[in-house]
């Protein structure tokens, strides 16, 4: 018997012995230890789905558009990142250009990209674009390690998003969407753009809007993206930019 | 690749022996050094101040994000639901995991026990024709030994989570499998630091965190092969999850060729929603955060249109005694764990020995659980002592394992196994006495009159016992005696049925 089979044979084995249902005590709130369900549930035939359960206990992701910015600005700012409401691309470029300079950015990556692409066009410094004509031509198979040094001298990351996520102040990029796996992650500052249509409520809207948008065939990579990349290792003190970006600003447009 | 920091060769405080096997010898060996370690950390009051203050932090955050739950115990329910229903139907759930990954374009590989996984590893990593290995922390990798097999075949693996790293430095396992370095002070790390990499020293966390980081850079875009772990299986989507705070992950994932992960098949959830439940409520009992910095989904190695990604992507399922855990329904419910780390931290026994002191590759409560399911229950059921049984563990478990009971009944478990026959004397004995009033009262007096001779006499069994605790006085008159002429209220004003019992 080849390994899968044999690891699936044990384990259909050791679930012909039926065990207890899942732990349902909330409801009686009184004791401590937890008690398993009574009544074992059939398999494979669950009343609720988890996320049905729980959507109304999770925190809240607001119910209003309105609501939804507020909550989406206020976790942003206790996870260290930057927020910025502006109302026209010009108002967006002037920001960029403006951190740019202070910052005395060399070269910044980019991805084709409806909002970046507009925003970035007349950036006082080098631009470096990581995908498109001349990256789609080059052998598929190599992302040679040139290319990774380009990105990796970057000063920042510019991509878009594919949703902004209240509950959490989450943003979600793909590989598919978002400049691919590094452009959000190597460079020492990202820079997310986006627009007000692309905050969702909760996690769970997120993955919708992923569906929605690409159906069964997900891009390779999904990630949430929750405030600068953070290392708590060194005597439990937060430290931030362990090996991702030190900086995330997030401008929304519009 | 930059003169590789070669983990020293210090011996491993993990006691730990392959798979399932382990002799008698090391059944005696775990015990024994369990207790003398216990002993020693325990006297180690600077150290346990220390632990204390690191995890000080970690209540509060927690519990300050706890608070923005509508309901904290209804999540738990639901986040126990995701799971349960996932490791219930476990062998449907890994079928369609694998069908929908190599339909990705990935490849999935099974592995019964750790030889096994390390063979497939080792495997990938020749045909890719690697040189330089990174690593993203994976605690399956620390329970296969993964790099002392690739090390021993002469490859550099570099660990690059920043906790991680600073253990393979320090040739050791990580000593809380969340926070593997939380036992270590900054100076330790700058010394380090300053002998592994040629660095200035410094007390700032903030350089220190930033010296590995430049350190690590270049290991990034040289690798060939990247490993990383994972904490859920998608079945609906073919999608490993993968959770991490530094963006190391990510990293690992992104810039190598090749992609290896290496999970546990009980990591499995149905769907991609069970994370919208799963990964905030992982986050905020783990860490205190509303959601793990980066929580990444991979279906596979980069796809056609996108512009980067691994060439190949690799999936090792490993069983390694897990099947062995399903196969008991009393304990099955301990595989919904998702590592989390949260009985660890509010565990009184881990907080006062330390995470070495378990020699496991899993700390604390759930390490305690596991570990003599996955490595033979004679040896390790002295973990199953090492708890007080006051369910703070069970209490702060985000998908409600039923942590304290399941050390219970690892306690019985281990005694039907191998009846303690002084033991069971012992109770008999006190049964048999015990059902004759007589000779109880008069036991009773001979008790209460020679207990301060039996403290004297430090008899193996009291030894243990009074070594740190005091044993109090003998009462001068036995409970019933008391009773009987105790001036109760009730009693006085005759409140009491025809028995005498008090109404
Ligand atoms: S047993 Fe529960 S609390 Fe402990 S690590 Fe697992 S999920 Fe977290």
């Amino acid at each position: 018997m080849n390994a899968r089979d044999a690891i699936l044979a044990r384990v259909r084995e050791a679930l012909t012995v039926p065990g207890p249902g899942p732990h349902q005590r909330a409801g009686e709130m009184s004791g401590h230890g937890a008690a398993p369900h009574p009544q074992p549930l059939p398999l494979g035939n669950l009343p609720v789905l988890a996320l049905e359960a729980a959507r109304p206990w999770l925190p809240d992701g607001g119910a209003t558009p309105a609501e939804r910015l507020a909550l989406l600005a206020d976790n942003l700012g206790k996870l260290k990142a930057v927020f910025h409401r502006v109302p026209t691309i010009h108002a967006a470029q002037d920001l960029l250009f403006s951190i740019a300079r202070e910052r005395d950015w060399k070269r910044v990556a980019w991805h084709a990209h409806p909002l970046v692409e507009p925003i970035l066009s007349g950036i006082p410094c080098a631009t470096h674009r990581v995908d498109g004509a001349a990256a789609m031509t080059a052998d598929p198979a190599t992302y040679s390690s040139l290319r990774k040094d380009a990105l990796e001298a970057c000063d920042a990351g510019i991509t878009g998003c594919d949703a902004l996520i209240a509950q959490t102040g989450s943003v979600l990029v793909s590989s598919a969407t978002c400049g691919g796996r590094s452009l959000s992650v190597l460079p020492p500052v990202h820079v997310v753009v986006a627009t007000p249509e692309q905050i969702v409520a909760t996690l769970a809207d997120a993955f919708d809007a992923l569906r929605e948008r690409h159906g069964e065939a997900l891009p390779s990579m999904l990630s949430f993206i929750t405030g600068p990349s953070r290392t708590g290792d060194i005597e439990r003190i937060l430290v931030l930019g362990a090996h991702g970006p030190k900086e995330l600003f997030v401008i929304l447009v519009g | 690749m930059p003169p590789h920091p070669s983990p020293t060769a210090t011996p491993r405080p993990d006691h730990s022996v392959d798979s399932a096997g382990g002799t008698e010898a090391s059944a005696h060996g775990a015990k024994k050094r369990f207790l003398h370690d216990a002993r020693e950390y325990v006297r180690d009051t600077d150290h346990r101040a220390f632990l204390r203050r690191a995890l000080a932090g970690y209540y509060t955050t927690r519990d300050g994000q706890k608070a923005r739950y509508r309901d904290w115990e209804h999540a738990r329910d639901a986040a126990n639901l995701a799971k349960w229903n996932a490791v219930n139907r476990l062998d449907e759930m890994l079928v369609r995991f694998a069908d929908r990954f190599e339909a990705g374009g990935g490849k999935v590989h099974w592995a019964r026990d750790a030889a096994e996984a390390r063979t497939i590893i080792l495997e990938i990593v020749r045909a890719a024709g690697a040189k330089a290995i990174i690593k993203s922390k994976c605690m399956t990798t620390e329970e296969i030994h993964l790099n002392d097999a690739l090390e021993a075949e002469g490859y550099g693996v570099v660990e690059s989570d920043l906790g991680e790293f600073i253990q393979q430095l320090r040739g050791e396992p990580p000593f809380h499998f969340v926070f593997p370095c939380m036992h270590v002070r900054r100076g330790e790390i700058s010394k380090l630091f300053e002998e592994h990499l040629g660095s200035a020293p410094t007390e700032s966390p903030e350089e220190l965190t930033m010296i590995a980081r430049r350190y690590m850079r270049r290991l990034y875009v040289e690798a060939d092969v990247g490993i990383t772990g994972a904490n859920f299986l998608v079945a609906e989507t073919g999608q490993i999850s993968i959770t991490e705070n530094e963006g190391n992950a990510r990293l690992t994932a992104a810039l190598p060729r090749v992609h290896v992960a290496l999970a546990g098949i009980e990591k499995c959830v149905e769907r991609l929603d069970d994370l919208a439940v799963l990964l905030p409520m992982l986050a905020t009992a783990g860490t205190g955060q509303p959601l793990t910095c980066y929580n990444t989904l991979y279906g596979g190695p980069r796809a056609e249109d996108e512009c980067d990604g691994p060439r190949e992507m690799h999936v090792v399922l490993l069983d390694n005694g897990r099947a062995a855990i399903l196969a008991d329904p009393e304990q099955r419910d301990s595989l919904q764990c998702i590592r989390c780390g949260a009985c660890l931290n509010v565990c009184p026994i881990f907080k006062n020995v330390g995470g070495f002191t378990y020699g496991t590759t899993y700390q604390g409560p759930i390490g305690s659980v596991i570990t003599p399911h996955l490595r033979g229950l004679g040896d390790w059921n002295h973990l199953s002592q090492a708890s007080s049984l006051c369910g703070a563990c069970t209490d702060a478990c985000p998908v409600r394992i039923d942590i304290h009971h399941h050390l219970l009944h690892n306690r019985r478990n281990a005694v039907r196994a191998v009846p303690n026959r002084l033991e069971r004397m012992g109770h008999r004995m006190f049964a048999a006495v015990a059902a004759r009033p007589q000779l109880f009262a008069a036991g009773g007096a001979v008790f209460r009159r020679s207990l301060w001779l039996l403290k004297k006499l430090r008899l193996p069994l009291l030894r243990d016992w009074i070594a740190s605790r005091d044993l109090p006085g003998a009462p001068a008159r036995s409970f019933r005696d008391q009773w009987r002429h105790r001036a109760s209220p009730a009693v006085a004003r005759g409140r009491t049925d025809a028995d005498g019992r008090l109404q």
